[in-house]
C-alpha cells in the first residue's frame, strides 16, 4: 500500500508547489501592476495617509493639511484664499482626483518622488514621519490679489509675467471656486462638485490659461513687430500706404475702424495709438499668410505651453486672403489665451527676447533642501531689439495719448494696447475687453500683464477694453513695482 | 504489508520518543505568537496590548496542556504536528485580533447588525474546545483500530450532519450552518474527518474484492456493483447534499477525499483517471446550473474586468483578495500595517490569508504554506509507518483532505482557482473549524503515536537458555 501513498504524497507536494509558486507570482511578478491599480484603494490611502507638502507663494504656504475623522483617508487638503489660488494650485480631491500643481507635483508633495528617494530611505532609519515636499511658486501675492479683486464679480482673466524671467506673477479667473469644498469625501464634497460641474459659468475652467478668446485689437503688436521685422515699414513715424476705406481682399466689403478716426495713411504708431482696423488689416495682407503665421509662431502661437501646467495653444490660422487679413486685426480664427498675450507684452518689453513662462521656482524636499530650481530659458526670439524699442514706443504713445490712458502710473514707464473683440455671429454677443500692456522702470521692465473680461458692458471699441481691462492691468503692475 | 516492513525513516525499534523537541518546539511556536501580539500592538496603537498577557497566558495554558496530554497518552507521537497546530492556531489568533481593531471592519459591522462583535475572543474559546477535543481524543482513543467499529455509524453519523444545515437557515449564499443557542456550527468540518473514518473502514474491508474481483472494461479494471455500490451511493449523496447547500469546496473535498482514499486501497491508477473524468463533468454541470458558481467563474476568469459591474460582488472580493497580495509584496507591510480589510466581509474568515500576504508579504506566506505542507507531510510520513491498513487509510485520508482543503481556499483566495468557500484550517475564525482540525491533528498523533511506538521487547524464550553454548 505504500507505492499509492508515495504518489499521493508527490501529488499533495505538488498542491502546495503550486500554491507557493502562485504567491511568487502574485507577490513578485505582479506586485507593482497590483500595487499601483486604479482599483487599489491603498493608493489613495497611501496619498492622504500623511502632510501633503504645501504649495509656497512669497514664501508663505496658500494651502494646508487638516486631519479628516471618520474616513480611512487620514489628511485632506485645504487652501487659503481658495477662490484666488486655485487657478495656480488646482485642486486636490480624496474622492475627484487632483488638477494642475496638485496633480502634476503629486510626487513631491507626497514625498514619493524618486528624487526625494534619499530623503524617504533616511527618514525610514531615522523613525521621522514621513512628509512630503513643498512647492516654491513664481508667483506675486500682491498682484495676483490685485488682480483677483480687479476682476471682481466679472467673468475673465489675467496673467501677469516677469518679462525678464517669465516668472508668472499673476494667474487669476473668475468667476472661479473653492477647491477646499470638494477636498474630502464626504456627501457634501459630491454635491460642491456636481453643482461646480454643473455651473453654466465654469468656475473650473482656468481662463488665464484654458481659454482662447479673439485677441482683438491686442494682436496688431503682433502685426505691427510683423511689419518691422519683414521690413514692410521701418520708421514708425512715417507714412504708411493705407488707403481709407480699405476694402476687404476679394470681397466687396470695406474693412470699418471704430468710430472716425483719421487712419489714412497713418503712421504706425498713429495707427496702433487709435487702432486703426484698416492699417492693420492691410498690413496682414500685405505680408500674407505665411509671414504673419511666422511672426506669430515666434510669440508663441500655435503650440501648447507648459509652465508646467498646460496651457492651450493660441491659434493663428492657416486662411485665405480677407480671412488673413481680419486675422491680423485679431478677429477671424485668430484666438489667443492670456497668457499667450502677457507673452507678447513681455517680449516686446524685454527687447524682443521671449523667456520661457513658468511658475515652479524651486522644489524643496520635506527638510526644506532645494531640489530643482528653474533656470531662466529664451524661448524665441520675435523681433529684434531695435524693433522692439520702437514697438515700445508706439505702446508706450498708446498708454500716454491713446486708448489706454488707464494704465497710467505715476513715475513709471506704461505701455499699453487696448483691444475689444467681437464675438459672436455678427458681433451678436458681447464683446471681449482686452487690455495687454508692461511696466518699465530704469532697470527694465519687471512686468507684463495681460487682461480679458468677458462680459464688457460698453461697445465702443478701445474705451471698453482701456475702460474695463486697463485699470486692472495697473493695479496689478502697480502692484509688482510696489513690492519690488 | 506486513509488520516488518520498515519502509520508513522512523526505526521500529527503541525509537526516541522525541517528546522534548516538541517541547522545544511549542515553546518556540508560543513565543512568535506571542511576539505578533506585541508587534501588531505596537504597529496599530504605538504600545504593548493590553490583552497581550491573556492571549499570551491562554496560548501557553493551551499549549502547554496540549502538549501534557501528548506526553502522557501518546508518547511516541509525531514531534512536529502538535507545534505546527499550535502555531497555526497562535498566528490565527493574532490575526484575527488584528482585523479586530480594524475601523473599516467595526463600521460594517456596525452598519449590518448595529453591533461589532469581535472575533479574537470567541476564537481563543473555540480554540480551547478544540485542544480539549484534542486531549479528549487522545485519551479516549487508545487505539486508532477501535473505529473501525464504528464503520456503519459513522456513515449515518457523516449523512446526518450534512443533511442538517438544510433546516436551517442560509447565510451569505450557502446552506452550511446549524445554529443552536446562538452558537453556529458547520458540519461539513466534523463531517470530513467522520466520512474518512467511514471510507478507511469500508475500504479495509473490501479492497481486496475491489482490486481483484473486478472484470475488464475499455481496457480498465472496473469493481463489482456489490463491492463498490455502497461506497459509490454515499459518496454521491454527500456530494448531492453539498451541491444543494451550494458548498462546493466542501464537495470538492470530500471528492478529493474519495478518490485518494480509493486509489490508496486498490492500487489502481484507473482510480484516478475515472475521479480527473468525473470531477471535470461535475465541475462543467455545477458550473452551467449554478449562477452563484457561474460569478466565482467569471471572478476568476478576469476579477479586473467585471470589477464594479458584477451584481454579486464576487470579482470585487477577489480583486481586492488578489490586490492585497500584490501590495504586501515580498516583504509585506508588516503586522497591522496593511489594508486587507478592504475586502470587507470574510476578510477574518476565508480571506484571513490576503492579511498574511499582504502583512507579511512573499516571506510570511511560504512560510504559512510551507507549515501547511509539513503538517501534509507528516500526516503522510504517519500513513507510511502505520503497521495496520485502517490506520494508513485514515492517515492518508485525512492529511490528503486537509491538504486539499489548504489547496482549494489559498487558490481560491490566490486566484489560482475559482473561489470556493472554505477555511483556511486553524488560520481562519471559525469555531466549527478550529474545533474539528484539532480533532484531525488528535487521530493523526494518535496514528503516529501507534506507528512509532517501539514493538514489544521479544519474550523471554525458554528454548534460547537450552541452546547456549556454555564454557567452562
Amino acid at each position: 500500500m505504500n507505492k499509492p501513498l508515495r504518489r499521493i504524497a508527490i501529488f499533495c507536494g505538488v498542491l502546495i508547489l503550486a500554491l507557493l509558486v502562485r504567491t511568487n507570482y502574485l507577490q513578485y511578478v505582479r506586485a507593482d501592476e497590483l500595487n499601483t491599480r486604479d482599483e487599489n484603494r491603498r493608493v489613495r490611502i497611501e496619498r492622504y495617509a500623511h502632510e501633503r507638502g504645501n504649495i509656497i507663494v512669497d514664501g508663505n504656504p496658500v494651502t494646508s493639511s487638516v486631519e479628516t475623522k471618520g474616513s480611512d483617508f487620514k489628511y485632506k487638503r485645504a487652501w487659503k484664499n481658495g477662490p484666488m489660488w486655485a487657478p495656480v494650485t488646482g485642486y486636490s480631491s480624496q474622492a475627484f482626483d487632483a488638477s494642475q500643481l496638485e496633480s502634476l507635483e503629486d510626487g513631491i508633495l507626497t514625498g514619493n518622488d524618486d528624487q526625494l528617494f534619499f530623503d524617504r530611505t533616511l527618514s525610514m532609519f531615522t523613525g521621522e514621519k514621513k512628509q512630503g515636499g513643498n512647492v516654491v511658486t513664481t508667483l506675486n501675492a500682491a498682484a495676483q490679489k490685485a488682480a483677483f479683486q480687479g476682476l471682481g464679480d466679472k467673468k475673465g482673466a489675467v496673467a501677469a509675467l516677469d518679462p525678464q524671467t517669465g516668472a508668472i506673477l499673476a494667474l487669476a479667473s473668475t468667476p472661479s471656486y473653492d477647491p477646499s469644498t470638494f477636498a474630502g469625501n464626504s456627501n457634501s464634497d459630491t454635491k460642491a462638485w456636481q453643482k461646480l460641474l454643473k455651473d453654466k459659468d465654469k468656475p473650473m475652467l482656468n481662463r488665464a490659461l484654458r481659454e482662447t478668446y479673439p485677441p482683438g485689437s491686442t494682436f496688431k503688436v503682433v502685426t505691427a513687430a510683423a511689419a518691422l521685422e519683414n521690413g514692410l515699414y521701418t520708421d514708425i513715424d512715417g507714412k504708411t500706404d493705407s488707403p481709407l476705406p480699405w476694402q476687404l481682399p476679394q470681397s466687396s466689403d470695406n474693412l470699418a475702424n471704430e468710430g472716425n478716426i483719421p487712419c489714412e495713411n497713418a503712421s504706425l504708431k498713429e495707427a496702433l495709438r487709435m487702432s486703426c482696423n484698416t492699417v492693420f488689416g492691410k498690413i496682414s495682407d500685405d505680408l500674407g499668410n505665411q509671414k504673419m503665421i511666422d511672426e506669430a509662431n515666434k510669440f508663441g502661437f500655435n503650440k501648447e505651453i507648459f509652465t508646467p501646467v498646460r496651457a492651450d495653444a493660441s491659434i493663428y490660422p492657416k486662411d485665405n486672403r480677407p480671412q488673413n487679413a481680419m486675422a491680423g486685426i485679431g478677429q477671424a480664427s485668430n484666438r489667443a489665451t492670456p497668457l499667450q498675450m502677457a507673452m507678447v507684452a513681455a517680449a516686446v518689453a524685454n527687447d524682443g527676447k521671449l523667456m520661457q513662462p513658468y511658475m515652479v521656482a524651486e522644489r524643496q524636499a520635506p527638510n526644506l533642501d532645494v531640489i530643482y530650481t528653474h533656470e531662466k530659458e529664451q524661448l524665441s526670439q520675435p523681433l529684434s531689439g531695435e524693433n522692439a524699442q520702437k514697438l515700445q514706443q508706439m505702446m508706450e504713445t498708446v498708454v500716454k495719448s491713446g486708448t489706454g490712458t488707464n494704465a497710467l502710473i505715476d513715475g513709471v514707464t506704461v505701455g499699453g494696447k487696448t483691444g475689444t473683440a467681437q464675438h459672436g455671429l455678427n458681433n451678436s454677443e458681447k464683446p471681449y475687453a482686452w487690455f495687454i500692456s508692461y511696466a518699465k522702470t530704469a532697470s527694465g521692465s519687471p512686468v507684463a500683464v495681460a487682461v480679458v473680461v468677458e462680459d464688457s458692458q460698453a461697445n465702443r471699441d478701445d474705451v471698453s477694453g482701456g475702460g474695463l481691462a486697463a485699470p486692472i492691468a495697473r493695479d496689478v503692475m502697480k502692484a509688482v513695482i510696489d513690492n519690488k | 504489508m506486513s509488520v516488518v516492513t520498515n519502509t520508513t525513516t522512523i526505526g521500529a525499534i527503541d525509537a526516541p520518543s522525541r517528546r522534548n523537541t516538541e517541547l522545544g518546539l511549542m515553546a518556540f511556536a508560543i513565543g512568535i505568537s506571542v511576539f505578533a501580539y506585541a508587534n501588531v500592538g505596537l504597529a496599530i496603537d504605538g504600545e504593548l496590548p493590553s490583552g497581550m498577557l491573556g492571549y499570551g497566558l491562554g496560548l501557553i495554558l493551551l499549549g502547554g496542556v496540549a502538549h501534557l496530554v501528548v506526553r502522557k497518552f501518546a508518547p511516541y507521537a509525531d514531534p512536529l504536528l502538535l507545534p505546527l497546530a499550535t502555531l497555526l492556531n497562535g498566528l490565527g489568533l493574532v490575526l484575527i485580533w488584528r482585523l479586530d481593531q480594524s475601523e473599516r471592519l467595526i463600521a460594517l459591522a456596525k452598519n449590518a447588525y448595529g453591533v461589532f462583535t469581535p472575533s479574537a475572543p470567541r476564537q481563543l474559546l473555540y480554540s480551547a474546545v478544540g485542544v480539549a477535543l484534542f486531549a479528549a481524543v487522545l485519551f479516549a482513543l487508545k487505539d486508532h483500530r477501535i473505529l473501525q467499529r464504528y464503520t456503519y455509524i459513522s456513515m449515518v453519523a457523516a449523512l446526518v450532519l450534512l443533511i442538517l444545515p438544510m433546516f436551517f437557515p442560509g447565510k451569505f449564499g450557502a446552506k452550511i450552518w446549524i445554529t443552536i443557542a446562538g452558537f453556529s456550527i458547520q458540519p461539513g468540518e466534523f463531517a470530513k474527518i467522520i466520512i474518512a473514518i467511514f471510507f478507511a473502514g469500508y475500504l479495509m474491508v473490501k479492497r481486496d474484492a475491489l482490486a481483484l474481483a473486478s472484470r475488464r472494461f475499455m481496457g480498465m479494471y472496473l469493481p463489482r456493483g456489490r463491492d463498490l455500490g455502497p461506497i459509490l451511493v454515499i459518496w454521491a449523496l454527500s456530494i448531492l447534499i453539498l451541491v444543494f447547500e451550494t458548498d462546493l469546496g466542501t464537495s470538492l473535498l470530500f471528492f478529493g477525499l474519495f478518490v485518494i482514499m480509493l486509489y490508496v486501497a486498490t492500487e489502481r491508477t484507473s482510480w484516478i483517471v475515472f475521479g480527473l473524468l468525473m470531477s471535470a463533468a461535475g465541475a462543467v454541470g455545477v458550473a452551467t446550473f449554478e449562477p452563484h458558481v457561474q460569478s466565482r467563474v467569471n471572478a476568476w476568469m478576469d476579477p479586473f474586468a467585471c470589477y464594479s459591474t458584477d451584481p454579486s460582488g464576487a470579482c470585487e472580493q477577489i480583486s481586492n483578495a488578489i490586490m492585497s497580495f500584490g501590495s504586501g509584496g515580498t516583504l509585506g507591510t508588516g503586522w497591522g500595517q496593511g489594508h486587507s480589510d478592504l475586502i470587507g466581509f470574510a476578510a477574518n474568515a476565508d480571506f484571513i490569508l490576503s492579511t498574511v500576504g499582504e502583512e507579511l508579504g512573499l516571506a510570511g506566506m511560504m512560510a504559512v504554506l510551507l507549515i501547511y505542507g509539513l503538517i501534509v507531510e507528516r500526516g503522510v510520513r504517519t500513513a507510511l509507518a502505520a503497521r495496520d491498513p485502517f490506520g494508513k487509510l485514515l492517515a492518508i485520508g485525512l492529511s490528503g483532505a486537509f491538504a486539499i482543503q489548504v489547496f482549494v481556499v489559498a487558490g481560491g483566495v490566490m486566484g489560482l482557482i475559482p473561489l470556493t468557500g472554505m477555511t483556511m484550517p486553524f488560520l481562519a475564525a471559525g469555531g466549527s473549524s478550529v474545533i474539528a482540525n484539532w480533532a484531525l491533528i488528535g487521530i493523526l498523533i494518535r496514528i503516529s503515536d501507534t506507528a512509532r511506538r517501539p514493538a514489544p521487547a521479544p519474550a523471554p524464550s525458554s528454548d534460547a537458555e537450552m541452546t547456549q553454548v556454555v564454557r567452562p
